[in-house]
C-alpha cells in the first residue's frame, strides 16, 4: 500500500510540473510583437559622464530656493517637513555638507552659505553596488537611475549612500501629502509607499534635450553648470579648468560628479 | 478508508470552497464590461497597435514600454504600422484614453484585476 | 513524524495557544503596516533600518550556532553531542525562519520580494544573503528531518545526508559572514567599517546561540523524559564561555582603535552608545546593560562551581543571551546611522506597531521551535522506551 501511494504522489508531482512548464512556454510564445521597435529620442542629450558644477559664490537663499522648487515641483516631490522627509535637492551649511573639514575659524561667508546638496551621481556608486534587484543602476552616461517599478524597498541603498542623498516613501504621498491638493506636475508620476527615490538628473528632460530643472532655474546666474566631463570643450570642463573646486567626501572613492567652487 | 465520514466531508467542503468563485459567478454575474472610447480615441481610429492585440497583450506591452523607457532610455516606440509614439502610460495612453473609469476600469473591475499603475502614474482628472 | 506534534500535554497546548495568539497579534499589526506603510515604525530618513533588521542580524548568529554541536560531533566524534545535534539543527531552522520573516516585514514592497530571484545581482551582498539564508534553512530542515526519522526507524540515515551535513558546517559560517558583509562594506558608515565585523558576528553567535541551546536543553529535560545529558550541556557551556571572552575582546579591540587613533569618525559611534553625543543618548542605558551583563556572565561562566551548577548556569546563559541581543540586536545596527552623513543626530525609538510585529515574529519562531522540538523529543522518548 505504501509503495503505490508514494509512486502515485511522484507521478502527480511530475505531471503538475510538466503541465506547468507547458503553459508557461505557451505564455512566452504569445509575447512576440512583430516588427515593433524602440528608439531613443534623436533630440536627447548624449554624453559619457554628466556632471554638475555648483558655483558656491553665486548661491543665496533666493537662488537655492529657485533650484529646489523647480526640481520638487516638476517631480511631484512631497514636502513632509519631518524626519520622514523626501528631498531630491536641498541646502545645508558647510559643516554638514563637508563634515570633518570644518574648523573653528571658517570664513564667515562660507560658514553662512546655503550649499546645494543632491545625489552626486557618483562614477563609482556604492548604492548601485548594493542594490539586490538592480532597481538602481548606473547608465552609460553616468546618471545613477532609479526604477521604482522594481524597487522592493529594502533601503540597502540608503545605508550605502555616504551622502544621505536618498529618501524613502514611508507613507503613500497620494493619500497623505497630495490628499487635498493636486500633484503639481500632471505629466510626471508620483511615487507610492515603499520605494526609495532621489534626484534622477532629470533623465526624462535629458531624453528630450533639456537641461536638468535645477540648472535651468538658475541659468541666469549660472550658479549650477551642467555638462559632460568627458567632453574637453564642455562648459563644466571650462569652469573646472579655471576655478578650484572640491567634492564631498572624495576620500571614500565614490568619485562624485557634483563639484563645488568655493 | 479510515475516518471515511470525516474524509469525504472534508473533500466535499474543499471542492465547494475551491470552486466557489465560479459557482457564485453562475448565480450572480454583473453586466459585461463596456469600455467607452473618448472622442479623441475614436478619431484616432487605431490605438498604438491593433485593437485585438491591445486587448490581449496591453499588459505585456506596457511592461516592455516600462523597461525600454526607464531602463534602456528608449522613449520612442515605432509601431508595426510605422507610426511613432512617446513611450508613456501617463502622457500617451492616458492622453487618448483619458476616461479611466469608463474605459480602463470597465474590464479591470469585471475581471477583478487591480493593476497598481495608477498608484504612481497620475490618471487624468475626469468630469464625473 | 509530524503527528507527534499533534499529541501533547495541556501545558504544551497552552504554550502553542499563547504563541499562536502572539503570532496573530503580530500578523494584525503587520497588516496595519502594509496598509499605512512603514511610517508606522519609528524609522526615519536618517535611521532607515531599525529593530526589524537588528533582530535579523542577531538571529543570524543564533541560527549559525547549530554548527557548534554539529562540527564537534561529526568531525571530531564528540559523542556527548550525539543526542543534541537535532536540537541544534531545529533551533537553526526556527532562527533562520525568524531572520527571513524579519527581512520580509522590513521591506517597503514585500510583494516584490521575488525580484531578488528574478533579477539576480551577484554584486549585491543582499542577494548572497538571500542565497545563503535559504540554503541554510533547507539544509537544516532536510538534515534534521532525515536524521531524526532514520533514528526513529532505528536505521542509518541515507548516504546522501552525510555530505549535506559536512556542507552545513562552512555554510553556517557563511550565513553570518555574509550578513556581516552587509555592514562592513559600506563606505559611509564608519561605525560598521571594520575588518573584524564578521569575526565579531561569529564570536557573539557562538556565545548567544549555544547559550540559548543550553536553556532549551534544560527546559526539555524538565518537561519531557528526554535528557540531553549533563556532559553535553557542560561541553556547550565551555564553548559559550570561550566565545564570550573572544566577543568582549573584539569589542575592546574596536574601542582601542577608535580612541587611540582619536579619529572622530571612529569614535563617534562608541561615544554615542556609551555616554551620548551632542545631548543625544537614548541607547546609553542599553549599552551599559549589555556591558554589565556580558562581564557578569563571563565571570560566572569562568567560575567552575557556578558553571557546573545548572541553576547558576541557566542565569549565566540568560545574561549571555540578553547582553548579546542588546549588542547585536539593538546597539550595533541603530548606531551605524548615528551620526548621519551630515554629522547630525536623529535618534530612533521603535513604535508600538513595530514592537508588536517584532514580538509576533519572535513568537512565530518559537512556535516553529516548539513544534519541531516536540517532534524531536517525542521521537527520542519513543526510541528510549
Amino acid at each position: 500500500m505504501e509503495r503505490s501511494r508514494r509512486s502515485f504522489l511522484k507521478i502527480l508531482g511530475i505531471s503538475t510540473l510538466g503541465l506547468g512548464t507547458l503553459s508557461s512556454v505557451d505564455l512566452l510564445a504569445k509575447a512576440e510583437m512583430g516588427k515593433a521597435a524602440f528608439a531613443p529620442d534623436p533630440q536627447g542629450m548624449t554624453g559619457k559622464r554628466w556632471a554638475l558644477v555648483v558655483d558656491v559664490k553665486k548661491l543665496d537663499e533666493e537662488t537655492t530656493q529657485k533650484a529646489i522648487e523647480a526640481c520638487h515641483l516638476i517631480h511631484n516631490v512631497p514636502d513632509y517637513g519631518d524626519d520622514e522627509e523626501i528631498k531630491w535637492i536641498w541646502t545645508d551649511k558647510y559643516e554638514h555638507a563637508f563634515p570633518g573639514t570644518e574648523h573653528a575659524y571658517l570664513a564667515e561667508e562660507i560658514e553662512e552659505k546655503p550649499f546645494l546638496l543632491l545625489c552626486n551621481h557618483c562614477a563609482n556608486p556604492p548604492c548601485v553596488r548594493v542594490c539586490p534587484t538592480q532597481a538602481t543602476w548606473q547608465r552609460g552616461d553616468g546618471v545613477v537611475m532609479m526604477d521604482q517599478h522594481r524597487c522592493i524597498g529594502c533601503r540597502y541603498c540608503m545605508a550605502a549612500c555616504p551622502f544621505g542623498a536618498r529618501s524613502f516613501n514611508w507613507k503613500d504621498p497620494r493619500t497623505t501629502y497630495f490628499k487635498d491638493k493636486e500633484p503639481p506636475n500632471p505629466k510626471y508620476p508620483t511615487r507610492t509607499k515603499g520605494v526609495v527615490e532621489k534626484c534622477n538628473l532629470c533623465a526624462e528632460r535629458l531624453a528630450v534635450g533639456e537641461m536638468p530643472a535645477c540648472v535651468e532655474a538658475v541659468k541666469d546666474s549660472k550658479a549650477i553648470v551642467f555638462g559632460d566631463l568627458e567632453d574637453p570643450h564642455s562648459e563644466v570642463r571650462e569652469v573646472l579648468h579655471e576655478h578650484f573646486a572640491i567634492r564631498r567626501k572624495p576620500e571614500l572613492g565614490t568619485n562624485p560628479n557634483v563639484y563645488y567652487i568655493v | 478508508m479510515y475516518n471515511k465520514g470525516l474524509v469525504i466531508t472534508g473533500i466535499v467542503i474543499f471542492v465547494v470552497f475551491f470552486t466557489s468563485p465560479f459557482l457564485i459567478g453562475l448565480v450572480k454575474s454583473g453586466p459585461p464590461p463596456e469600455p467607452e472610447l473618448t472622442p479623441k480615441a475614436k478619431l484616432a481610429k487605431q490605438c498604438v497597435e491593433a485593437k485585438e492585440y491591445m486587448v490581449e497583450s496591453h499588459m505585456q506591452m506596457l511592461n516592455d514600454w516600462r523597461n525600454q523607457a526607464v531602463r534602456e532610455g528608449k522613449r520612442i516606440y515605432v509601431a508595426t504600422d510605422g507610426k511613432e509614439y512617446t513611450v508613456s502610460l501617463q502622457n500617451t495612453c492616458m492622453d487618448c484614453h483619458s476616461n479611466k473609469s469608463k474605459f480602463c476600469d470597465q474590464c479591470h473591475n469585471y475581471a477583478e484585476v487591480n493593476p497598481y499603475c495608477w498608484e504612481c502614474h497620475i490618471a487624468p482628472k475626469e468630469k464625473l | 513524524m509530524l503527528e507527534t506534534a499533534l499529541k501533547g500535554s495541556k501545558k504544551y497546548w497552552i504554550l502553542i495557544g499563547v504563541l499562536f495568539g502572539l503570532h496573530g497579534m503580530g500578523a494584525t499589526a503587520f497588516l496595519y503596516q502594509l496598509s499605512k506603510g512603514l511610517t508606522v515604525t519609528g524609522m526615519s530618513r536618517d535611521v532607515s533600518w531599525g529593530i526589524y533588521i537588528a533582530q535579523f542580524t542577531f538571529l543570524v548568529g543564533v541560527a549559525a550556532s547549530a554548527v557548534m554541536v554539529v562540527l564537534p560531533y561529526y568531525l571530531h566524534n564528540v559523542k556527548e553531542f550525539g543526542k543534541i545535534t537535532i536540537l541544534g539543527e531545529f533551533l537553526a531552522v526556527a532562527a533562520v525562519n525568524m531572520c527571513l520573516m524579519f527581512i520580509l516585514v522590513d521591506l517597503g514592497k514585500p510583494m516584490r520580494m521575488l525580484n531578488v530571484i528574478l533579477h539576480p545581482t551577484p554584486n549585491s551582498i543582499l542577494f548572497w544573503d538571500m542565497v545563503v539564508l535559504n540554503g541554510y534553512l533547507f539544509l537544516n530542515i532536510i538534515i534534521g528531518w532525515m536524521v531524526l526519522s532514520a533514528e526513529r526507524k532505528q536505521v542509518e540515515p541515507p548516504k546522501w545526508v552525510k555530505p549535506l551535513i559536512y556542507l552545513s558546517i562552512p555554510w553556517a559560517v557563511s550565513i553570518h559572514t555574509v550578513t556581516a558583509f552587509l555592514y562592513a562594506g559600506l563606505p559611509g558608515r564608519h561605525f560598521w567599517l571594520t575588518a573584524i565585523m564578521a569575526a565579531r558576528f561569529l564570536a557573539s553567535a557562538f556565545a548567544a546561540g549555544p547559550a540559548l541551546l543550553i536553556l532549551l536543553c534544560l527546559i526539555v529535560r524538565k518537561v519531557s523524559k528526554f535528557d540531553p545529558g549533563k556532559e553535553a550541556i557542560q561541553k556547550v557551556a565551555n564553548i559559550v564561555v570561550y566565545a564570550m571572552i573572544i566577543s568582549i575582546f573584539f569589542v575592546v579591540l574596536e574601542i582601542f582603535t577608535a580612541f587611540y587613533s582619536q579619529i572622530p569618525g571612529h569614535m563617534h559611534g562608541f561615544v554615542y552608545t556609551f555616554v551620548g553625543l551632542h545631548g543625544h543618548g537614548n541607547l546609553v542605558p542599553w549599552t551599559w546593560a549589555f556591558a554589565v551583563m556580558a562581564v557578569l556572565a563571563t565571570l560566572m561562566l569562568l567560575c567552575p562551581p557556578l558553571r557546573k551548577n545548572e541553576k547558576t548556569l541557566a542565569i549565566s546563559c540568560l545574561l549571555v543571551f540578553f547582553s548579546l541581543w542588546i549588542e547585536k540586536g539593538i546597539t550595533l545596527v541603530i548606531t551605524g546611522f548615528i551620526p548621519n552623513p551630515f554629522d547630525t543626530i536623529t535618534e530612533y525609538v521603535p513604535t508600538l506597531p513595530e514592537v508588536a510585529i517584532t514580538v509576533g515574529v519572535w513568537a512565530t519562531g518559537f512556535l516553529i521551535l516548539t513544534i519541531l522540538y516536540k517532534i524531536a523529543v517525542s521521537v527520542k522518548e519513543e526510541i528510549a522506551s
